[in-house]
């Protein structure tokens, strides 16, 4: 009792406005969640307001969605989650999509509370948004669009997953899903450069260069939990002989204001990141291994930026793009002999495969380092997700459904056979990672960098002087 | 009452059906939203219409894994709406009707195959519905809207079928005729109105996915998407 006299002094945790304060976030950050979930289930749904977004924003494309969908089920095995629980009829896509945005939209939002709990529960807990259902779907209905505009509907509301609502304010606070000023990367950068210049001379990781031919931005993990990628990255561009910079601000291209359907936070991220480009005047912007990075800066940032040409100021790479051409065209040798000899899997990442047709590329590098490389199946455009994109692997609450979903992916890596999985996606790696925690498959997984720090040939000139 | 049924009314239900589905059409496209939607459809056209192109070719031909993936079901589907699109259109006894009050007419199917045709489209109607009864997938997706919209769809085939053949059924051929003839109507109407809007609508969908692919999704990277 004393305990819930004490919450109701405190300021609410749960509200329909993004949270933009740090007083905020610690007061978030200081919850685990347990205040956080039981404030949501009494937290009232602003049911005009949720009328007047749908009038304002589900148009036709949606609308007809969700009138014509035949509810044949043929979505249902397109679904890891339907697959992965046993093909429970509660996790089709169509039922999904159906008790949620079909019935919100139905009732013109007029919902209750725990209407609303059950939409962010399924929006966050049985979807990644990974969108395959809609390459299934003989109307061409994608419902994971709808889930993610379910999503922002949510968060308008403030029912979202407190993971996300942390990701969200993270990014208005410091344009970076995590804690990390510029300055703490501007530190990082000149850290990892000093770190390694002893083994190869000359590395430097330059900020801020205007007029580099290539803009790399990162993932704020990098420097906030594994520096040594920012260094990896830096020698390959070093060794590749590349004109290349980070930006100092702007330097972040992640977003999980996109998974947590905060679209205002996203069109700031993302301005960000776009002004960095034209300060710098670079000729093209490289983004890290990430899948959700290249999603969200480069595939849906335009639109959130109002950019009508659907285009970034500076055409955008993912890193398995800019490798690929390193490779093709000499910039970057690798040693033959050192190519991976036992078997090894490639993870597709939904979000530059499926939604932006990456397909051959990773093949290609694969080509380059492994001697017996073998596919998933089904793989590129219709590989399964990893199980943990969409902000998944990073929900507490989801936690026990995420572990169901990753069987589908257990069983795709063990048909191979391969017990190596590379996987150019920090999402994927981690639910790769996860995965083997879970189920102890035996399996190893890697990012492309270190496995091409392995193999490079550094050219004589960059060798480090005998003494 | 025939006179009735076949005169006005029918002039009625063509007039509601044509103006209906332009009217959801041309809402649809005034509905499409480059922001909202993410997709630059103006401003990449060439890229849309190739990906709309893709999409439409994989799904109006068998060339989807959906297909591959669910031969039985899918064999039957595609069976089910060409025979319902093409039956009507192309019935003597249709064209004849219509040559004499406009005196306009086309090619006609034999009735022995639109007979054949038209046992397909009931056939096919009764798979649906035994596997909307029975299948856990089907029947927790189903509302009473699935079962009247295939009672739509069907109705005028049954009674189609039935005053063909001059079955009696106490009633006799006048009756079922009519019968036959207003089910038609039903269905027009209902088009623009219920889900059978996917007669156009799912066009609609299946280009703008298409587009969304083409434009956005890697339809300028790489090969364009697999379907």
């Amino acid at each position: 009792m004393a305990q819930e006299a004490k919450n109701q002094d405190l300021p609410p945790l749960v509200t329909r406005k993004a949270v933009k304060t740090k007083k905020e976030l610690d007061l978030l950050l200081g919850d685990k969640g347990a205040r956080y979930y039981k404030e949501m289930e009494v937290f009232p749904v602003d049911t005009a307001a949720l009328k007047k977004t749908l009038d304002a924003t589900c148009k036709s494309r949606l609308r007809t969605w969700l009138e014509i969908c035949a509810h044949c089920s043929l979505c249902a095995d397109s679904c890891f989650f339907y697959l992965a629980n046993d093909n429970d009829p509660k996790q089709i896509p169509s039922y999904k999509i159906k008790s949620t945005l079909g019935e919100l939209v139905k009732r013109k939002g007029n919902v209750d509370t725990k209407f609303m709990i059950n939409c962010m529960d399924t929006a966050w807990g049985k979807c990644t948004c990974c969108n395959r259902c809609g390459m299934y779907c003989p109307h061409g209905i994608d419902m994971g669009v709808m889930f993610g505009y379910l999503r922002g509907l949510c968060f308008s509301q403030g029912f979202v997953p407190h993971e996300m609502k942390i990701g969200s304010c993270m990014h208005w606070l410091y344009n970076a899903q995590m804690d990390v000023t510029v300055e703490d990367y501007v530190e990082t950068c000149e850290w990892m450069a000093e770190e390694n210049e002893e083994y190869y001379p000359g590395l430097e990781i330059p900020v801020d260069k205007v007029g580099a031919d290539i803009m790399y931005v990162v993932n704020a993990r990098e420097p906030k939990h594994y520096p040594q990628d920012l260094a990896e990255a830096a020698i390959l561009f070093h060794l590749a002989g590349e004109s290349w910079t980070v930006p100092s601000k702007g330097w972040e291209g992640t977003s999980l204001a996109m998974f947590a359907g905060d679209w205002a936070c996203c069109k700031q991220q993302v301005e960000g990141v776009y002004a960095a480009m034209e300060r710098l005047k670079v000729k093209r912007y490289v983004g890290t291994e990430c899948g959700h990075q290249h999603r969200a800066t480069i595939t849906e940032g335009p639109y959130w930026a109002g950019r009508k040409s659907g285009e970034p100021p500076a055409p955008g790479l993912h890193y398995v793009e800019w490798v690929l051409e390193a490779l093709e065209t000499g910039k970057l040798k690798l040693d033959p002999a050192k190519k991976i000899k036992e078997p090894v899997t490639l993870q597709d990442p939904c979000n530059y495969v499926r939604n932006h047709g990456l397909t051959d590329v990773t093949r290609k590098i694969m080509s380059y380092i492994a001697e017996d490389f073998r596919e998933m199946s089904p793989n590129r455009e219709h590989n399964f997700c990893c199980g943990g994109g969409g902000g998944m692997n990073g929900i507490g609450r989801y936690r026990e459904e995420r572990n169901i979903g990753l069987k589908v992916k257990r069983e795709q890596i063990l048909a191979t056979g391969a017990k190596f999985v590379v996987s150019a996606c920090h999402n994927c790696w981690d639910a790769i990672r996860d995965l083997e925690e879970v189920y102890k498959i035996g399996i190893k997984w890697s990012f492309l960098k270190p496995i091409l720090l392995e193999m490079v040939i550094v050219p004589d000139h960059l060798k480090p002087k005998e003494e | 009452m025939y006179e009735f049924v076949s005169g006005p009314l029918a002039l009625i239900s063509f007039a509601i059906f044509f103006v209906g589905i332009i009217i959801r059409i041309v809402w649809y496209v005034k509905g499409l939203d480059w922001q909202l939607d993410r997709v630059a459809y103006s401003e990449k056209l060439g890229a849309g219409i190739k990906g709309a192109a893709r999409s439409l070719f994989h799904w109006l031909l068998p060339l989807n894994r959906t297909t591959a993936n669910h031969p039985v079901f899918m064999a039957v589907t595609y069976l089910f709406h060409i025979c319902l699109v093409l039956t009507p259109i192309f019935l003597m006894a249709h064209v004849v009707l219509i040559e004499e009050s406009w005196n306009i007419s086309w090619v006609t199917l034999p009735d022995k195959v639109a007979d054949y045709m038209t046992l397909a489209v009931i056939a096919a109607g009764i798979f649906f519905l035994i596997r909307r009864l029975t299948d856990p997938n089907v029947k927790i997706l189903t509302t009473a809207s699935d079962y009247i919209v295939l009672a739509i769809a069907l109705a005028p085939f049954i009674t189609g079928y039935i005053a063909y053949h001059q079955w009696e059924l106490g009633a006799g051929y006048k009756f079922w005729l009519i019968i036959h003839i207003l089910c038609g109507e039903i269905m027009l109407i209902a088009i623009p109105f219920t889900k059978l809007s996917h007669f156009v609508l799912s066009f609609c969908s299946r280009i703008q996915l298409g587009m969304d692919y083409g434009i956005k999704r890697g339809g300028t990277k790489g090969r364009g998407i697999a379907w």
